[in-house]
């Protein structure tokens, strides 16, 4: 039993520190893209085209059929990915965890609606709310951001509206409400910071899913521009000279195992860390 | 239980109400299809354009094309194509099939792989086996399945010729679309098939058969796997929606003439009948789907009726 339990711990740690490098070496990458590359992989070279991958040290990870370097597409496209990754669910999390509060907190007519509504969004999958929204408002970047928080904000609003409801009946709320705290600092004062935790572990994971589907989107010619250079859009490009260039189509999608594993990794480690009872059991 | 039921069935209807009246509110927002239709028709006059939209019915309230939307629901009258002139229900009668076709040959190639690798995980749990069967599944869940499509195609179309890159067409066919879906499908599952499994090997009934000296494939498949059985089947009517939304994307890579294929022209050509009639069909398979899975596992366990 000891035994299995530290080889669990020992592996726990592989978790972390293979999570951290990927996610941290693929971010350190794309934030550094403008010095790395500064053409942006934009740089049409004729003479270049079709450039097999680990043949040139110009271009180690090959050339497209416009003789653009991949590796130097590859890494200026994932700042879409880690732009609308990052932000949409920054956004999600400001909207969802207000109206989780208020719904868990107020209960009654408020609560109704936005667990109503919770439920309607459930019953949609996402690429149809996709498609309809993006028929009505157009793709682009802002919108793909804006798509992707109304579609997530209902995970953390009930997330935290069940930690509300069990939090409700604590001593310490019935203190603060019989000392006449103000309900806002109720709100954020004492029983945010007590599902603080749960929420950022599935920030960490959402900003994965969010990167898959933002990257879905664009593949599907319904999320950011296709001109801009973008893990998705190249793809979608990679798929039509899938016959004779297949590293174009083979590099993107690496890049986004590698960064979305590395979030997945963290997400469950830190998910194990905040809550030592699931440590044994799942 | 009678209560349970009419409870389930009137949020479901609630669901559908809700679903059905946004898209066709905000099919109307994406402007005018009568514009749309008469582009690069020549000249056209103020006058043509309030044919079309007589003619298609735009001019009625929206409230009146919504009532006449549902009538048409219950009788599966979805209207014509503005692109043609098509049924609509003729379109969705012969791309629903196919898409349906899909989702249960992902689901069973799924249950062919979660069901074994997730017993063995959980039976090994804490050793090298679980550990690497976890790892997979967190690599499962991190690549977007559109890209394993491709990936297929390259190395089975491509590279080996073996099958064929795109369309349905027997067997052969089915097979790269279902392995996609279905491995994403499994990335999930595993986990879920060793939560379950888990719990079911802790209960005094498996210490029973292990005692009486059952052999240990007969007390894994027989004894434990249908005690566990019921909230599978469940998680796994649950992720019908998810499934549908993913073999959307995929159906784009095969060219599969499904649902999806049907979604992506109806948007390119502003084909809002179509979209419409898609979407709502789509919703109503999968809340109807949540529907009978609540009312199953309600009837099993009568612990979930007074939730």
């Amino acid at each position: 039993m000891a035994q299995a339990v530290s080889r669990l711990r020992h592996f726990k740690n592989i978790e972390f520190i293979l999570g951290i490098l990927l996610a941290g070496t693929m971010t350190l990458l794309v934030l550094l893209s403008p010095l790395l590359f500064p053409d942006g992989g934009e740089q049409i070279n004729l003479t270049a085209r079709l450039t097999k991958p680990f043949t040139d040290w110009a271009h180690i990870l090959g050339t497209d059929p416009l003789g653009r370097d991949v590796l130097a597409r590859v890494i200026t496209g994932g700042k879409i990915s880690l732009l609308v990754g990052f932000t949409s669910v920054a956004g999600a999390v400001v909207v969802g965890v207000v109206m989780g509060l208020i719904s868990g907190y107020y209960r009654g007519f408020w609560d109704m609606l936005v667990m109503r509504f919770a439920d309607v969004q459930l019953a949609l999958p996402f690429i149809l709310l996709a498609i309809t929204f993006i028929a009505i408002v157009g793709g682009g970047i802002t919108n793909t951001i804006i798509l992707l928080i109304v579609s997530q904000w209902v995970q953390y609003a009930r997330l935290v509206r069940g930690s509300v409801l069990s939090l409700n009946d604590r001593e310490f709320i019935h203190a603060a409400k019989a000392i006449g705290v103000p309900d806002f600092k109720i709100l954020f004062q004492h029983l945010l910071p007590n599902l603080a935790g749960p929420v950022i572990v599935l920030m960490t994971l959402n900003v994965a899913t969010n990167i898959l589907l933002e990257s879905s989107l664009t593949f599907l010619g319904l999320g950011v521009d296709p001109t801009i250079p973008s893990w998705g859009g190249m793809l979608a490009d990679g798929r039509t000279y899938l016959q004779n260039a297949w590293w174009v189509s083979v590099f993107p999608g690496l890049a986004i195992l590698f960064t979305v594993l590395g979030l997945n990794l963290l997400g469950d480690w830190l998910r194990d860390l905040l809550d030592p009872t699931g440590r044994t059991e799942t | 239980m009678a209560s349970f039921l009419l409870k389930r069935i009137l949020q479901a209807v609630f669901v559908v109400f809700v679903v059905t009246l946004t898209v066709s509110f905000a099919i109307r927002l994406t402007g005018d299809p009568a514009l749309m239709l008469s582009q690069g028709a020549g000249s056209v006059t103020e006058e043509d354009l309030a044919n079309i939209r007589q003619a298609l019915g735009l001019n009625e309230p929206f409230i009146a094309q919504y009532w006449d939307f549902i009538k048409g629901l219950f009788v599966g009258d979805f209207g014509r194509s503005f692109l043609g002139g098509t049924s609509v229900s003729l379109l969705i009668s012969k791309a629903l099939p196919a898409t349906l076709a899909l989702a249960f040959s992902s689901m069973l190639v799924s249950i062919a792989i979660s069901i074994p690798l997730g017993i063995h995980a959980a039976v090994n749990k804490g050793k090298t086996a679980d550990q690497v069967i976890r790892i997979l599944s967190l690599v499962g869940l991190s690549f977007p399945n559109f890209w394993l499509a491709i990936m297929l195609v390259l190395v089975f179309s491509i590279m080996l010729q073996w099958l064929p890159p795109s369309g349905m067409s027997g067997f052969a066919s089915f097979i790269m679309p279902a392995v996609t879906m279905g491995v994403i499908l499994t990335a999930t599952n595993v986990r879920l098939v060793r939560t379950a499994m888990l719990e079911t090997l802790r209960s005094q009934y498996i210490q029973v058969a292990r005692a009486k000296g059952l052999s240990e494939s007969k007390v894994l498949y027989k004894h434990a796997l249908r005690n566990c059985a019921i909230p599978l089947i469940t998680y796994f009517g649950l992720q019908f929606g998810g499934l549908l939304g993913g073999i959307v994307v995929i159906e784009r890579v095969f060219n599969w003439p499904g649902l999806g294929t049907l979604a992506f022209d109806a948007v390119a050509g502003r084909d809002y009948p179509v979209l419409q009639a898609v979407i709502t069909v789509l919703s109503l398979l999968i809340i109807g789907v949540n529907l009978l899975v609540d009312i199953a596992y309600g009837l099993v366990d009568p612990r979930i009726r007074n939730r």
